[in-house]
């Protein structure tokens, strides 16, 4: 009677079948199946068919504004990440972990409690709602609306990768160009842009993703003008709500093939350069 | 994964130094601090005052109506058994992913993010479709009388999709950086399997537990667009908070809707509050 030695550290077979099972089931039910029915809709009426609801005006002028809103939130929300994780891991002052909270603070709130702050301080009952009017300025219902509350979402993304990551590496290599005479920009571009480049590039990746997908914040601030002031998720809203399902699916499946698209290079990024990007991810 | 309550400590105000080594503090902290001030800071105070226009009285009045509180109730409640759903599954999944080998593994493992890549109204008019009495899950459940679309678990449904990334990547690093050591062990010592998992590994994953749970539910209880698809929206049923903050918004009730925005906005702050708590103990506990 010889009995196979089971390693300590190993689950028994039933278990890991049980677990393996559990795990794969969960992920294709919950996760796999809404994907697959994004394609299937989009495409039940061939590819042409897909293609005449993308380009259709109304999809096309959805496409644009959330290009748009991602191409002013992103950089925006780049710079401001830098600048902090710059101050945060450079420097000591007091307050730091206070700071470091509040940036951390639009994600835990609620995308429509983000989209209704800004309509309480730009809205016709808001602080400068009047004054805008009588200056014939639209930021709500308009597209400086969108962007605000894009940029809200978005606002910790890139903050928050670089900041553990550049706190991790310190600030020796920075002083030590300082010491040998190098100029701020000198010291940033040849020496710190260097060394956080992929969780840069990481941030922005996710940040991206998120902007171009919002849509409980934008809803708020939009107005839902057809063909103006409706970003793609807001179109998918629109056409679905008015029974165009062929037309909801086609651009949702065009949002989705974006997030494939995000999953993928976010993997890519994670599998070359795990090292490096550990630091953030680490906590 | 959590920036949140990374251990950074004060320096003490009487040894600031008054000159730093590095170019760029006052650009740097002056930039962050206008940027954040103007964007996040400015407009949440203009939340947290508008109801006081309301007074204490009709503040409570405007929250304690019974379809606000019917709302509140199911976005909390909904979203807390969300979040305990997502830990089990989030643990399970972790699991599987950092300590078996099988084909495909990779790609199982990046499918995990989708729920943060796809954007929600995509998730949501898919979930709805899906669970719809016609759809491919709902056709099967509506002949055991369950139905998920448009009832209260459709909301709970949505808020598990929603949410499995937080629990699981919380718990998937620390897994991986836990020594085999303890284990053997403890197997050495006479425990069984069972007992190891039980009694050595999840009580050190505990903390990473609660904090993937905490964001799990910060997520799920503010989530609009997948919902509001799947809901069917039913005042005082499967009507949650944030939709309801659109409508009086819609009926140009902003009072009303800051009212309710003021409870959202202070269950979040509690949450991150609960999460630096969680941090620091876990950060102690290492």
């Amino acid at each position: 009677m010889s009995k196979r030695f089971l390693n300590p550290t190993e689950d028994p077979l039933w278990l890991r079948l049980l677990l393996g099972a559990v795990a794969v089931g969960f992920i294709a039910v919950l996760l796999l199946l809404p994907l697959a029915l994004v394609f299937k809709e989009a495409f039940a009426n061939g590819v042409s068919a897909f293609w005449t609801a993308i380009v259709e005006p109304d999809a096309l002028a959805a496409v644009k504004l959330s290009l748009i809103a991602a191409a002013i939130a992103v950089p925006f929300n780049t710079v401001f990440g830098i600048a902090a994780a710059w101050a945060v891991a450079k420097y000591d002052f007091p307050g730091k972990t206070v700071l470091v909270t509040l940036i951390d603070l639009p994600f835990s709130v609620s995308p429509v409690v983000a989209g209704l702050i800004y309509v309480l301080v730009f809205g016709m009952q808001g602080w400068f709602g009047p004054w805008l009017i009588d200056h014939d300025i639209h930021i709500l219902f308009a597209v400086p609306g969108i962007v605000l509350a894009t940029i809200f979402v978005t606002f910790p993304f890139v903050a928050r990768e670089l900041i553990p990551l550049m706190v991790d590496q310190g600030r020796d290599e920075e002083e030590a160009a300082a010491t040998l005479g190098a100029t701020g920009l000198q010291t940033f571009l040849r020496v710190t842009l260097p060394n956080i480049k992929w969780g840069l590039l990481y941030g922005i990746l996710l940040c991206n993703a998120r902007a171009l997908g919002e849509f409980g914040a934008v809803s708020v601030v939009s107005g839902h003008i057809r063909g103006v002031t409706n970003t793609m998720p807001l179109h998918v809203q629109l056409l679905y709500d008015n029974y165009d399902y062929a037309g909801a699916f086609a651009v949702a499946a065009l949002l989705a093939m974006l997030a494939l698209l995000t999953l993928v290079l976010k993997s890519l990024l994670e599998w070359r350069y795990a090292d490096e990007l550990a630091a953030s991810h680490r906590h | 994964m959590s920036a949140i309550g990374l251990k950074f400590g004060f320096a003490k105000p009487w040894r600031v130094k008054p000159r730093h080594v590095l170019p760029g503090f006052r650009l740097s902290l002056g930039f962050t601090l206008f940027y954040l001030t103007g964007i996040v800071l400015i407009p949440l105070l203009a939340l947290l005052i508008r109801p006081i226009e309301l007074g204490p009285l009709g503040f409570w009045a405007a929250i304690s109506t019974p379809r606000v509180l019917a709302s509140l109730r199911l976005s909390f409640g909904m979203a807390a058994a969300a979040a305990v759903i997502d830990s089990l599954f989030g643990i399970v999944i972790a699991w599987v992913l950092t300590r078996y080998r099988f084909p495909l593994k990779g790609l199982l493992d990046a499918v995990i993010d989708l729920p943060f890549a796809l954007p929600t109204a995509v998730a949501g008019i898919a979930l709805s479709s899906l669970y719809a009495p016609n759809g491919w899950i709902g056709s099967l459940l509506v002949g055991y009388g369950i139905r998920i679309a448009y009832t209260p678990w459709g909301v709970l449904t949505a808020m598990i999709f929603i949410s499995l990334p937080f629990t699981v990547r919380t718990v998937q690093p620390v897994l991986a950086e836990l020594g085999l050591d303890v284990e053997e062990a403890a197997a050495t010592l006479g425990a069984t399997r069972l007992q190891t998992i039980a009694r050595v590994v999840l009580p050190m994953l505990l903390p990473a537990i609660l904090t993937g749970a905490a964001m799990a539910f910060a997520r799920a209880a503010g989530e609009y667009g997948s919902i509001i698809f799947l809901a069917g929206n039913i005042p005082a049923v499967s009507e949650i908070a944030p939709l309801l903050i659109v409508t009086k918004l819609e009926q140009f009730d902003y009072a009303g809707a800051s009212a309710i925005g003021v409870v959202m906005l202070a269950a979040s702050f509690v949450m991150l509050l609960a999460l630096n708590g969680l941090q620091s103990w876990a950060a102690k506990r290492r």
